[in-house]
């Protein structure tokens, strides 16, 4: 198992770099016309796109650990827990609005740019970040924390010392789902005017050239693999030994 | 005071009452005391735990013992206030702790629980620290603490202080779970079913171990346990507890077994209690038999056969030119013309020294085949003969002053 990951993590940067040079030899070597050009300059395009593609990703994912993780902690307490229900439904409802609805209504409300994307991929987010954080602190052994209490840790030192830094893997888990969910929703942030790599892409479909379309895509996918493959970095990283 | 001034047909706690006169002093030293403690858990009616006064000896281990459910779990987490009393007070050490910090109560209090509870993600030696650290000792010293509680409990450091919890065996984690209640040396621990979950070999050495540590350590420790046996091995002094944490029987291990107080007692210990009530007796206690035959080796056929025709019994014992035991001879033996007393006979067996129990010779004596035990000193040399009527009169007596301290304390309590 543990074997099994730490190849996974050596073996993907692998396929990482072989992707992208695969999408190079191709530009290099396809038939280009002006447009293609034009679409897929690097400094013009590309550049600022992926750019954009990546702050729309931090910043959304930074927010929903923000708000998430605390919130997820607060609800597990014993006072609060009851309306951890609530909560969950709440959430539960509002990743069940299509992605671009969320958007669009993000869009009406706030208006045109790249803000109103990190604000509306936030809130998209929000619910596997905290139905994690709610589960990891929920699995952790109860006799464990009894043990705790029982020699006169406090709820604070309790939660700080042996619940959160339990909880941490599984938390983890439900960030770098949000984190894989933004990376791939971030592609829709063009349509309300917040740039990414989806503007390329859609600019392929709108000029129906297949090169500038596949490299659009294409580099998509390669963020999305960078970024699971640094979350799966930091998630080891974090996790604590003797688990 | 520690017995229960009470008649066997009306068996209440009661520690208002008079001490009776035989109650040992050290015994009235109380570490813990509960007055009128009830617990009743929100969300239902029938309290846990009901009007509950124990008081708990300084130094002694005080097994809980009772039927699932009965709130022995409960009278526990009520003494360390992982649950708060819904009515009556907790003297602890003098001191009236209803009221106080529940967390720096508990510092001063081990707690050991049945699933151990070790903190995964520390290792064992941070897991030992947990309340050294709490309590801001330094370093070096909580590092010396740690090597040290581990060799105590029969871990070597060196192999196990950076070890992670699933690292270990589950015997192995126990000891790291008492260890780690150990830590900041507390003059009191709370143990529920600490070796509950565990095979009955390994369990037994734990208990030993335990045992040996207690008596260096003379800790006042409360052991919550199911387990009759158990609490009869552990225990200095047993609670028997009913629903509702009542007190059945309060009382030593040796009383309890030769005089359940009531229906209630008797089925909770069983039927092996009168055997069990034997491992409480030493065989240098008690009156040896007298009415044996022995002679030396070096005696003649008719000198051993006079020996033998003077006693009632059906063996006669020969003795080795070292005085040990060598072997038993009966009529047919000594019926033969050629009796030959250093070859005829029958092999003793059955040798047990003066500190072995009376279960244990028991068990020698019905293993042997002349059905008795030779008592032997250090060097192995004869000192008397163990029967089974010499063993039902230690039972008859046990009972009988177990009784009379019972019949004693009613009428104490009647003239109250
Ligand atoms: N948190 C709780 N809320 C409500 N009732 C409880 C709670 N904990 C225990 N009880 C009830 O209180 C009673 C005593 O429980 P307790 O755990 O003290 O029993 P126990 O003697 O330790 O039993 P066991 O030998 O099975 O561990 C039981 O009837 C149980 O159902
Ligand atoms: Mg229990």
């Amino acid at each position: 198992m543990r074997l099994r990951s730490n190849l996974a993590l050596l073996v993907t940067p692998l396929l990482i770099s072989l992707g992208a040079l695969a999408l190079w030899v191709n530009y290099q070597r396809a038939d280009k016309i002006f447009q293609d050009r034009r679409a897929l300059d690097w400094s013009r395009n590309l550049r600022p796109q992926l750019e954009q593609h990546l702050s729309i990703t931090f910043w959304a994912t930074a927010f929903t650990v923000l708000i998430a993780v605390p919130l997820g902690i607060v609800l597990t307490r014993p006072r609060y827990r009851r309306f951890g229900g609530p909560v969950l439904a709440v959430a539960t409802s509002g990743q069940a609005i299509p992605a671009f609805g969320l958007l669009v209504l993000a869009f009406a409300w706030l208006g045109r740019g790249q803000w109103t994307t990190i604000w509306a991929l936030t809130l998209f987010t929000l619910l596997p970040v905290i139905r994690n954080t709610m589960v990891g602190l929920d699995q952790v052994d109860s006799a464990v924390i009894e043990a705790g209490r029982g020699m006169g840790l406090t709820r604070r030192h309790v939660l700080r010392q042996i619940e959160i830094p339990l909880a941490v893997p599984v938390i983890l888990a439900g960030i770098r789902t949000a984190l894989v969910i933004t990376v791939g929703m971030a592609t829709l942030a063009f349509l309300i005017g917040g740039g990414g790599l989806g503007a390329t892409i859609n600019a392929g479909i709108g000029l129906s050239r297949d090169l500038v379309l596949v490299t659009g895509a294409g580099l998509t996918a390669l963020v999305a693999l960078s970024v699971d493959w640094l979350a799966a970095l930091i998630e080891k990283a974090l996790r604590p030994r003797g688990l | 005071m520690t017995s229960f001034a009470t008649s066997p047909a009306s068996v209440t706690a009661a520690p208002s009452a008079a001490t009776p006169a035989e109650t040992d002093d050290a015994s009235r030293d109380v570490m813990i005391r509960l007055e009128h403690v009830s617990k009743v858990y929100p969300g239902t009616e029938v309290p846990a735990v009901a009007e509950l006064d124990l008081e708990i000896p300084r130094g002694e281990i005080l097994v809980l013992v009772g039927p699932s459910g009965c709130g022995k779990s409960t009278t526990l987490r009520l003494i360390n206030r992982m649950i708060e009393p819904s009515s009556g007070r907790i003297i602890f050490d003098g001191e009236d702790v209803t009221e106080v910090n529940p967390d720096l109560l508990r510092r001063r209090i081990g707690y050991v629980i049945q699933q151990v509870g070790l903190f995964p993600h520390h290792t064992i030696a941070q897991n030992i620290a947990t309340v050294p650290q709490l309590l801001g000792w330094d370093k070096n010293t909580i590092r010396a603490r740690v090597d040290e509680l581990l060799e105590l409990t029969g871990l070597d450091p060196s192999i196990y202080r950076d070890r992670y919890p699933k690292e270990l065996s589950g015997g192995q984690a126990q000891r790291v779970g008492v260890a780690r209640a150990l830590g900041a040396d507390p003059d009191v621990l709370l143990m529920d079913e600490p070796f509950g979950a565990i095979d009955p070999i390994t369990r037994d050495r734990l208990q030993n171990e335990f045992l040996r540590l207690q008596s260096e350590l003379k800790k006042t420790i409360v052991f919550v346990t199911h387990d009759i046996d158990e609490a009869i091995k552990m225990g200095d002094r047993i609670a028997i507890l009913g629903d509702q944490s009542r007190i059945a029987q309060f009382d030593t291990p040796e009383r309890i077994l030769a005089y359940p107080v009531d229906d209630f007692v008797s089925d909770f210990i069983g039927s092996g209690s009168t055997l069990k009530g034997l491992n409480f007796e030493r065989v240098r206690d008690i009156q040896l038999a007298d009415s044996f035959a022995v002679v030396e080796v070096s005696a003649t056929a008719q000198e051993t056969r006079a020996a033998f025709d003077a006693s009632e019994e059906k063996w006669m014992l020969v003795l080795d030119a070292e005085r040990r035991p060598a072997r038993w001879v009966g009529s047919e033996h000594l019926a033969r013309a050629d009796f030959d007393i250093t070859r005829h006979g029958v092999t003793v067996r059955a040798k047990v020294p003066t500190n072995a129990t009376l279960h244990d010779a028991l068990e020698e004596m019905l293993l042997s085949n002349a059905g008795q035990a030779c008592v032997v000193d250090n060097q192995g040399r004869f000192l008397g003969i163990l029967d089974v009527e010499r063993l039902a009169d230690v039972l008859k007596r046990m009972r009988a002053e177990a009784k009379k301290h019972y019949d004693l304390l009613a009428v104490e309590n009647r003239s109250q």
